[in-house]
């Protein structure tokens, strides 16, 4: 169900970890729904210099976590905003329709990282700091858009 | 299979045996004839057919006019609740049954509702085990069902069957268990237990997919599920599967037979399983009941972390097992079972389902023991979850 790209992201992940003074960090999903996803950027002069993730969550979820982390190294802050989920989904091969709420995961991951690092650095055009971090598992949208 | 795989989902399907295919060939080749058929090679597959259906009806203590061959245990699940519940329609509209049913048993109460019908969803402890006492209190004028499963699928938890029985039949409803995976690995005798109607299925058993059957007590009363024949006494039309239900009537022969010898082996494999993960795995939990549980069952819950991964590392070392993680089921919830004995969502997605089976050795468990550590430390690093706890933050 899965292909060879998603497995091989999920066997042999990249960029997984922490990183100490990330300049910026969001958090995503939640446990209930069976996927959490972590993403922490360093950001030098509005360029993503490294990424690390950490996640809770299915084969897709980890495959789509690491996969994130490598479209956005070395993008500016509004590139790596512009990455779509359905980037994030064609960077892996496709994935199985019942996981493409994994992708949006993945990309709102990215998006609550960048808001932490605007808000961080009085950059934020909007306050409200949570962009995505608050949705339950009934508003995960399942079909690529 | 064309690699090497250590098979720990037998509680999903097993392999057929080679007995088993044996006695089934001579049925796809050249016996091929419709049991209906009244020549030589009808009346030959009407024999297989008949004599199938003695060897299912031994396996349970049953008389052979009260079991009926069905395509599955699911149909004889339907069948056995639809069945009773339009032809009892007259004295009343209430079924109970548990929350911890399989999907055949669940659903189709869920069906019946949407028609009419009133269901109670008996709640279990912590453990999976239904209260006697609960399905006396839940009894009422027009209660015309009780299906109470008699072992579970996920957790292994067997149920008081005997007791319910009793308590059904001194009220005069109709008591049906869906006994998919206990039939083989636990003794039953439907006299005994006042069961009035059972489902079974060959694919649990070493037997082919396919076909099961139902056990319908004499009197009891039930509609036909399928019409357009004969067969089955004209309660279950469709030309039999003759190979099918060969199968199934050697493997139940078989699975009874050796079930004492086959049991010891089960929980000498399951009990070491359960008391060296639990030692040297920390937060993890073992759901279901210790006791009353299928020999061939182990169900662990590893916090942080979620079933579906830990089933496609398992995978990766040929390993294969199954979970109730909701990435598993195809929707975002995670197993009702889990849910219903208290777990949070959260320890429920980390669920893992170990079920062995007769081909089983301690040379598998040495292997699993020796990667299961590894797999859950690897995906709890990974784990945003994890972090938390080891930072000794109190994880919520």
């Amino acid at each position: 169900m899965y292909s060879d790209k998603v497995m091989d992201h999920f066997a042999n992940p990249r960029n997984v970890g922490e990183i100490e003074n990330a300049d910026g960090i969001g958090e995503v999903g939640n446990a209930k729904c069976g996927d959490i996803m972590k993403m922490y950027l360093k950001i030098e002069n509005n360029v993503i210099v490294d990424a690390k993730f950490k996640t809770f969550g299915c084969g897709a979820a980890v495959a789509t976590s690491s996969i994130s982390t490598e479209l956005i190294i070395g993008k500016t802050v509004d590139e790596a905003l512009n990455i779509t989920n359905k980037a994030v989904a064609e960077a892996l091969d496709g994935l199985p329709p019942a996981k493409m709420h994994c992708s949006n995961l993945a990309e709102e991951a990215i998006r609550a990282a960048i808001q932490d690092y605007k808000n961080k650095n009085g950059l934020s055009d909007n306050e409200d700091g949570c962009i995505t971090c608050c949705k339950r598992c009934e508003d995960i949208n399942h079909d690529i858009d | 299979m064309d690699r090497k795989t250590i098979y720990f989902d037998h509680a999903a399907t097993t392999p057929i045996s080679s007995e088993v295919l044996e006695k089934m060939l001579p049925y796809l080749k050249g016996n091929f004839g419709n049991p209906s058929s009244i020549y030589y090679l009808g009346r030959e597959s009407k024999k297989a057919v008949e004599d199938a259906r003695e060897k299912v009806a031994k396996a349970i203590s049953a008389n052979p006019r009260e079991i009926f061959f069905t395509g599955s245990g699911t149909e004889a699940d339907n069948w056995a609740i639809k069945g009773v519940a339009y032809s009892n329609k007259d004295k009343g509209n209430h079924i109970i049954t548990t929350s911890i049913e399989h999907h055949a048993v669940l659903h189709t109460c869920r069906y019946l509702e949407s028609d009419g019908f009133e269901v109670t969803y008996l709640p279990v402890d912590e453990n999976g085990l239904v209260s006697p006492d609960d399905v006396l209190k839940a009894i009422k004028p027009n209660t015309i069902l009780i299906s109470v499963m008699f072992a579970n699928n996920e957790i292994g938890t067997i149920q008081p069957i005997g007791e319910i029985g009793k308590i059904a039949k001194e009220k005069g409803i109709i008591f049906h268990t869906d006994a998919v995976q206990a039939v083989g690995n636990v003794p039953i005798d439907v006299n005994e237990l006042n069961i009035d109607l059972l489902s079974l299925s060959a694919h649990k058993l070493y037997g082919p997919k396919g076909v099961g059957a139902l056990y319908i007590k004499k009197g009891v009363k039930i509609t036909s599920f399928i019409h357009g024949g004969a067969q089955e006494r004209g309660r279950r039309a469709s030309t039999e599967n003759v190979a099918g239900i060969v199968g199934l009537g050697e493997a139940i022969k078989i699975a009874t037979e050796n079930m004492e010898e086959n049991n010891k082996k089960l929980l000498s494999l399951r009990d070491r399983t359960i008391e060296e993960v639990l030692k040297n795995i920390p937060f993890t939990r073992l759901n279901g009941d210790r006791q009353n549980r299928l020999p061939g069952n182990a169900n662990f819950s590893f916090e942080f972390i979620e079933g579906e991964s830990l089933l496609l590392m398992l995978d990766m070392k040929g390993i294969a097992a199954s979970s109730g993680s909701a990435c598993t089921s195809g929707s975002l919830d995670p197993s009702h079972v889990l849910l219903a004995i208290g777990l949070s969502h959260e320890i429920a997605h980390g669920s893992l389902r170990i079920t062995f089976g007769k081909d089983n050795t301690h040379a598998d468990i040495d292997i699993l023991l020796n990667e299961l550590p590894e797999i859950v430390g690897r995906l709890r690093e990974m784990s945003p979850l994890y972090e938390k706890v080891k930072r000794g933050k109190q994880y919520v």
